[in-house]
């Protein structure tokens, strides 16, 4: 034999598909889904109001020349309490917001409005995941970014943190 | 101890689920099927080709998770509606790309998925001729 080390290489090729397996078994694969549904108009939809004294939502309200943030949230989601206070900083900053609660009951989310604030301009009630779906979104929260003319530019997902707020006020104002 | 371990660790489990679920009912077509046979029957088909985005790994059928449940709503409400399996499959990769396909397309990603078997086919037979070849010149070596 010229080169025993050549016998060892099914071994290594063995070893290796092993430690992938137990590397994949240990650490289970948890894919973040992102929204093809990007620089694409939204969809068409009119969604009722989520609570009593809100305003509905509908696709057409979104393309009023002012560029907005659109936040999928559910009163039943713990994180979105988490990002309350940075959806009060965006609208601080002037940046109007719209909510979609996703799955939610009308005396939830005014529990959840009284608890946590009321940054949204409008609140639609997506009572079957509809839109939520129609929009790619997997998740909440999540936060759409549309151009004035109604265009979906860019999807966040999970919590904004705070520093991501002057970014988002920052990209919002590029988009006028 | 570890009784007392695991049991903390399986509450812990049930615990977190149970604070993020919605008090929503689930959608009409969740858990119901359309009452045209054929129609539900090619609502199946597709349900069960298309993965769930919540319990990633398991098919919109097979998952409890709201969101598969308005998913299967929306499915078969489509179907009801006259359209096809074909053209809702489109609609839901435009918005969650193949990753939401059991049976993604050929096409460069999935490229060396589809044609792996055949290469390594071929490099296993082009191996064992060359063998075999050698076997017999060696044979003959031999004698």
């Amino acid at each position: 034999m010229k080169n025993r080390w050549v016998l060892f290489v099914p071994l290594a090729i063995m070893g290796l598909l092993f430690g992938a397996f137990v590397y994949r078994l240990v650490t289970p694969a948890e894919t973040l889904i992102q929204s093809q549904w990007i620089d694409k108009p939204m969809p068409l939809f009119d969604l009722p109001p989520a609570t009593a004294g809100v305003e509905g939502l509908k696709s057409g309200q979104l393309a009023d020349g002012r560029p907005r943030l659109v936040n999928v949230f559910a009163s039943w989601c713990i994180p979105c309490r988490a990002e309350a206070p940075q959806l009060e900083a965006l609208k601080a900053a002037g940046v109007p917001i719209d909510g979609i609660a996703i799955r939610d009951r009308p005396e939830d989310v005014a529990m959840f409005l009284k608890e946590y604030g009321n940054p949204f301009d409008r609140i639609g009630s997506d009572m079957q995941s509809s839109v939520q779906i129609a929009l790619g979104s997997s998740g909440v929260p999540e936060t759409f970014l549309i151009d004035g003319k109604g265009i979906i530019r860019e999807q966040i997902q999970g919590v904004i943190l705070a520093d991501q707020v002057p970014e988002i006020v920052a990209k919002l104002e590029a988009m006028k | 101890m570890t009784l007392r371990l695991i049991l903390l660790c399986l509450l812990g489990a049930l615990a977190l689920p149970l604070a993020a679920q919605d008090r929503l009912p689930p959608a009409p077509y969740a858990y119901q099927q359309l009452r045209d046979p054929a129609q539900e029957a090619r609502a199946k088909a597709l349900m069960e080709e298309l993965r769930c985005l919540v319990c990633q790994g398991q098919s919109i059928a097979d998952s409890d998770a709201p969101l598969a449940g308005d998913m299967r709503h929306e499915v078969r409400s489509k179907i009801a509606a006259g359209e096809s399996p074909d053209a809702i499959k489109a609609w839901l990769v435009a918005r969650y790309g193949n990753w939401v396909s059991y049976d993604p397309p050929f096409d460069g990603a999935t490229a060396l998925l589809w044609l792996g078997p055949l290469l390594f086919l071929a490099l296993g037979g082009w191996l064992a001729f060359g063998r075999f070849r050698r076997g017999e010149s060696d044979g003959e070596d031999a004698a």
